[in-house]
């Protein structure tokens, strides 16, 4: 029986010299992912089950390999989830060996430190901070890696790759620390905490793209599918869960539709798509016209709605 | 991809933000919701044309403000080739931004007001992306419509810039005169038909053009090691990799490489990327590599080639640009970080303070403040490997953190 060194795959060959891949940007996230584990005494991974999380699993993956994923992954769980998207996180956890820790917003909301919001655009996406500030603190993570990206968002373009958050999970966009040439500094003190984003610098087409090279699996909503929806605000949400609110008069139709991001199922719509491989997905996206977030209901509330979240704590 | 990360100055009103919406524009990397938004906006506020610098400016204080306060980065591609530009701020109060925006470029964009001219300000800017040595500089001279596009004003320019040249210590540098009208289109993307008398390429045409041997300062190699990799599983039982980053130049299978600081001889066994090998670890490549003897290595220790030792040394003389509210002075002690590794640093003497407007230097300075850029001697309580920062950008440089804070405070050139 051959062990799993013996197995250690044939290298590419690039003009004839064996060398990695020249994708300076996982370059730059590997280095990122092994600051992390080198300066930090407790980081955890925030793993959402979406395509920016899987990616980072990925990464990490390969920062450490032969070893495991020295940190945890910790899922915070709105308890409005795409049901596709629990059974893939599930399973890739199994694959890789590492621990996975779930806290679920449901229990704050039943704790009372949370309130439920109500109405037409209802959404657990801002009571997800409470629950991860509590996580944080109650494993007293030092350090939580995130795969929010630059290119989002306007108030995530000016977030550092490791960027501080106080004792109240604050960030001070006002006083943030330089950051110069690759060198990192995690220093801080006791009850403070560092979010940590290694793909800071990727567009959405960076990451599918690499999804795409190095043939990593996602979660089936993210491919197009025949799903129930309606429509609301020029956007298509979809019909088939009870935590997305449908008014009476909001009519379902059967629509070829795909996910972009898969956040809680109450604020995240659909788009029409037929790309149901992800060379197609990346052609899609390459051609597409709305940015990603556009999807996101929650962004829309205000220009600084982003802005405003963030300084509460938000991811 | 290829990537190609730009730094933009400028002073306030030099049109910047317009540039980078204009090239978001012209490259169609503006998605329509983010047009719509900048078009609603540009209509309430009442303007008759897009105002592009909506795309960039962030914060709630900047839009209120009407300013950039603080590095932003912005994303476009083409077929060929990827671009983050960071947004940096030009006023005079911000230099820590606009160091910070060089420090990770290759490229720069230095914009000037056609009706304005080299101004004290520009002097400013071309000095950092001197110090930094930023490798491939674009002298943008922006608002060339309302100059009616004339060659006599662009000329004037130039020879004005070119006289600020001569100041320069990098000489190597490429730099690179466009006329352009960020908020009308001309020479940015698109050619211009308002300059017939420019033969040169368009901003994007240049950045397009550049060759990875254009942009990138060589070295030879320095391997700082991140992490120690040892996974004690039954296949790996006696691996023990040595995990980091590769800069100045390649290493490869084989070669014979001394361990800092134990000064301790071996040589590269295998080169892993994930879960193969390679023959070759690339400059800038993210690799772990293994060695043949049982050398003890740890974080903070530097595999290099034999016969191309770094300094090894407890004392240094550095240009340090400082960033903190809190004052640098003599005698002061801070912590040194020199790419992953960590000592203590106590100033021996601030030897003269640097004006970054090439009009000199001023001695018997006692203390540093923000934005303030000085030739400092520093003494460290353990020696690091380094290069100078001319032969060498990133074993060349280090960031100091106050240990009160622990924000950076700053960061030096070794000289």
């Amino acid at each position: 029986m051959s062990t799993l060194a013996e197995e250690i795959k044939k290298p590419e060959t690039l003009n004839g010299v064996e060398r990695p891949n020249a994708n300076a940007l996982e370059h730059e996230a590997i280095y990122i992912m092994r600051e992390v584990a080198a300066q930090f005494e407790k980081p955890v991974l925030l793993f959402s089950g979406g395509k920016d999380s899987i990616t980072l699993v990925r990464l990490a993956q390969k920062a450490f390999w032969p070893a495991k994923i020295p940190f945890p992954l910790m899922h915070i769980d709105t308890g409005h989830n795409f049901p596709e998207t629990i059974e893939f996180r599930d399973k890739l956890v199994e694959e890789l060996g590492v621990e996975l820790i779930v806290r679920n917003v449901q229990d704050s909301i039943d704790e009372g430190k949370v309130v439920e919001e109500t109405g037409k655009y209802a959404s657990r996406n801002m009571l997800q901070t409470t629950t991860l500030l509590d996580a944080i603190e109650e494993f007293k993570f030092d350090a939580c890696i995130g795969g929010a990206r630059r290119d989002e968002e306007k108030a995530r373009a000016k977030e550092r790759i490791f960027s501080v958050r106080d004792d109240f999970g604050q960030w001070d966009e006002k006083n943030q620390r330089p950051e110069l040439f690759d060198m990192l500094n995690g220093e801080i003190e006791i009850g403070q905490n560092v979010r940590v984003f290694p793909i800071s610098n990727w567009t959405e087409l960076d990451v599918w793209s690499y999804i795409q090279k190095e043939n990593i699996e996602i979660p089936s909503i993210y491919f197009a599918h025949k799903r129930n929806t309606f429509l609301r605000d020029g956007l298509i949400w979809s019909a088939e869960d009870d935590v997305v609110f449908r008014a009476d008069d909001e009519q379902v139709e059967e629509r070829m539709v795909r996910f972009r991001t898969v956040g809680d199922m109450s604020c995240t719509a659909a788009v029409e798509s037929h790309a149901d491989t992800i060379d197609k997905v990346v052609a899609e996206i390459r051609d597409s016209r709305i940015s990603e977030r556009g999807a996101r209901i929650d962004d829309k509330r205000s220009e600084a709605a982003m802005e405003k979240r963030k300084q509460q704590g938000y991811f | 991809m290829e990537v190609l990360k730009i730094a933009t100055a400028g002073s306030v009103d030099d049109g910047k933000s317009t540039l980078i919406g204009r090239l978001l524009y012209d490259t169609k990397s503006m998605t329509d919701d983010k047009l719509e938004a900048i078009e609603r906006t540009s209509k309430q506020k009442g303007y008759d044309y897009l105002d592009f610098s909506l795309a960039t400016d962030g914060l709630v204080a900047e839009r209120e403000q009407g300013i950039t306060i603080d590095v932003a980065h912005i994303y476009f591609s083409t077929p060929s080739k990827s671009y983050i530009i960071a947004d940096t701020p030009g006023h005079v109060e911000y230099t820590r931004n606009m160091v910070t925006g060089a420090s990770t470029s290759q490229a720069s964009i230095i914009l000037i007001d056609a009706r304005k001219g080299v101004i004290e300000q520009t002097h400013r800017h071309f000095f950092i992306n001197n110090l930094l040595r930023v490798k491939d500089v674009i002298v943008a001279i922006n608002k060339m419509d309302l100059v009616d596009f004339s060659e006599e004003t662009y000329n004037k320019i130039k020879a004005d810039f070119q006289e600020l040249m001569k100041k320069r210590d990098y000489q190597d540098q490429t730099i690179t005169f466009i006329p352009v009208s960020a908020l009308k289109g001309d020479n940015v993307v698109n050619r211009s038909e308002h300059t017939p008398w420019y033969k040169g390429q368009t901003l994007l045409d240049h950045l397009e053009e550049l060759d990875q041997k254009d942009i990138y300062n060589t070295g030879t190699p320095r391997f700082p090691v991140q992490y120690v990799i040892r996974p004690k599983t039954d296949d790996f039982h006696d691996f023990r990799g040595f995990a980091g980053k590769v800069y100045g130049g390649e290493l490869n299978v084989g070669d014979e490489v001394v361990v800092l600081p134990s000064m301790t001889r071996s040589k590269i066994k295998d080169i892993y990327f994930y879960d193969k090998q390679y023959s070759t670890a690339p400059r800038r490549s993210s690799v772990t590599i293994t060695l043949e003897d049982e050398v003890n290595v740890s974080r903070g220790d530097m595999l290099v080639k034999v016969g191309d030792l770094p300094t090894v040394d407890k004392q240094l003389t550095a240009t340090v640009s400082w960033m903190d509210g809190t004052d640098f002075t003599p005698g002061g002690k801070y912590v040194l970080q020199h790419g992953v590794n960590k000592v203590l640093a106590k100033v021996d003497a601030i030897e003269h303070k640097i004006h970054p407007d090439y009009s000199g230097i001023e001695e018997n300075v006692t203390a540093l403040q923000m934005n303030d850029i000085a030739k400092v001697r520093l003494r460290l309580n353990k020696p690091i490997f380094y290069d100078r920062f001319k032969d060498h950008r990133t074993n060349g440089s280090f960031i100091i953190i106050d240990s009160r804070t622990n924000n950076t405070a700053g960061v030096g050139f070794i000289e």
